[in-house]
């Protein structure tokens, strides 16, 4: 284990007021695991603070939202060889100390891509806004059904992946609300995919990119994603 | 059947959209692989207003009987609906290859950084 090349990748934008202990928190953790942050366009001391702190820092000369800045990570994951990736967020919600439970089924061979669910073991501390809960168990029940596996969490942005998830996601991943496409995308490649109960913290700072008023066009652009998605060939040669 | 003063009108018109995109062409300011379909465009327009006989025919498939310039508007928006669904195509590439763009740069730098820091060191 101790071989494995580990690397954190945590997408921040105008997070100052967090990612610092962000990054001191994963590295005093696991001092092992490099820690990339990308900043995506940040118009803070973000990067600074990131870089002070002791992270790897790629800086995105503007914002490419939430899922080009991931892919930017598992691009240099695939570059630099990094055997396993752990993806957690810029704000503090996700808890290094969790982190053994999203690694160990990788570890174990069990799984291509790890993801942190807060709903798999019901947290009772753990309540979003009901709209927010709505949305979620809406494409929780849709993507369950299109991959044929029970999935409770699909917004998670807690993961973990072996190098055959970093390959794919380096490769092609969703833009803007990307871990619902990502969920079937990975099924689709036939890689495996599990869910571990995590809790997860209130964010310290900053807010939810997910407003109220997005969720209507977050719902509509995702299931448009996922239909036509499903009529998409997953490789040259290669349909599924 | 179509009154002349449309056709002519219509045919004038046809005229000048052609003309200003080969204009456009020429200073350099559209790219051909762009012009195509305002050229086509143009040059369909153009046929329809000035052949009345064959107006007069596609009205009668279609089912336009009381004004066959009616079709001249259906075409026209059949063609401006393809070139902006055309843009948009265009629009997504150019997207797509700018978030790749931001993301290669943005390695480059940190490679970059690295490397400096190791020579200085």
């Amino acid at each position: 284990m101790a071989e494995l090349r580990r690397i954190a990748i945590v997408p921040a934008r105008n997070e100052k007021g967090a990612i610092g202990d962000v990054v001191r928190e994963i590295r005093d953790f696991d001092p092992g695991l490099d820690v990339l942050v990308i900043d995506d366009g940040s118009t803070d001391e973000t990067a600074e603070l990131a870089a002070a702190a002791g992270a790897i820092v790629l800086r995105l000369p503007f914002n490419l939202g939430i899922g080009g800045a991931v892919q930017t990570g598992f691009k240099y994951a695939v570059e630099h060889r990094y055997d396993l990736a752990v993806r957690l967020d810029g704000d503090g919600q996700h808890d290094p100390a969790e982190l053994p439970k999203l690694t160990a089924p990788l570890l174990r061979g069990e799984a291509d891509i790890v993801v942190g669910s807060r709903f798999a073991d019901p947290d009772p501390a753990y309540r979003p806004p009901l709209a927010r809960r709505l949305g979620i168990g809406f494409f929780a029940a849709v993507v369950s059904l299109l991959v044929r596996q029970r999935v409770t969490d699909t917004t998670s942005g807690f993961q973990a992946l072996n190098e055959r998830g970093i390959r794919l996601f380096a490769d092609d991943y969703p833009h803007d609300y990307p871990e619902v496409e990502a969920t079937v995308m990975v099924v689709r490649h036939r890689l495996r995919l599990q869910e571990v109960p995590v809790r997860m913290r209130e964010r310290e700072h900053g807010r939810s990119s997910i407003t109220a008023l997005r969720s209507m066009y977050y719902m509509v652009k995702v299931l448009l994603a996922l239909v036509v998605g499903m009529f998409r060939r997953t490789s040259p040669g290669r349909s599924g | 059947m179509t009154p002349f003063r449309v056709s002519l009108f219509a045919t004038i018109a046809s005229l000048l959209l052609i003309l200003v995109v080969f204009e456009l062409i020429r200073s350099r300011r559209l790219r051909e692989r762009y012009a195509l379909l305002w050229l086509l465009t143009g040059v369909v327009l153009l046929v329809l207003s000035a052949w009345r006989g064959g107006l007069n025919t596609i009205a009668g498939w279609v089912g336009i009987s009381t004004y066959p310039p009616a079709v001249l508007f259906a075409i026209g928006t059949l063609f401006i609906l393809l070139v902006l669904l055309h843009y948009s195509t265009v629009i997504s590439k150019l997207s797509d290859q700018n978030v790749i763009l931001a993301q290669r740069l943005a390695l480059l730098e940190e490679r970059l950084r690295s490397a400096e820091r190791v020579r200085e060191s």
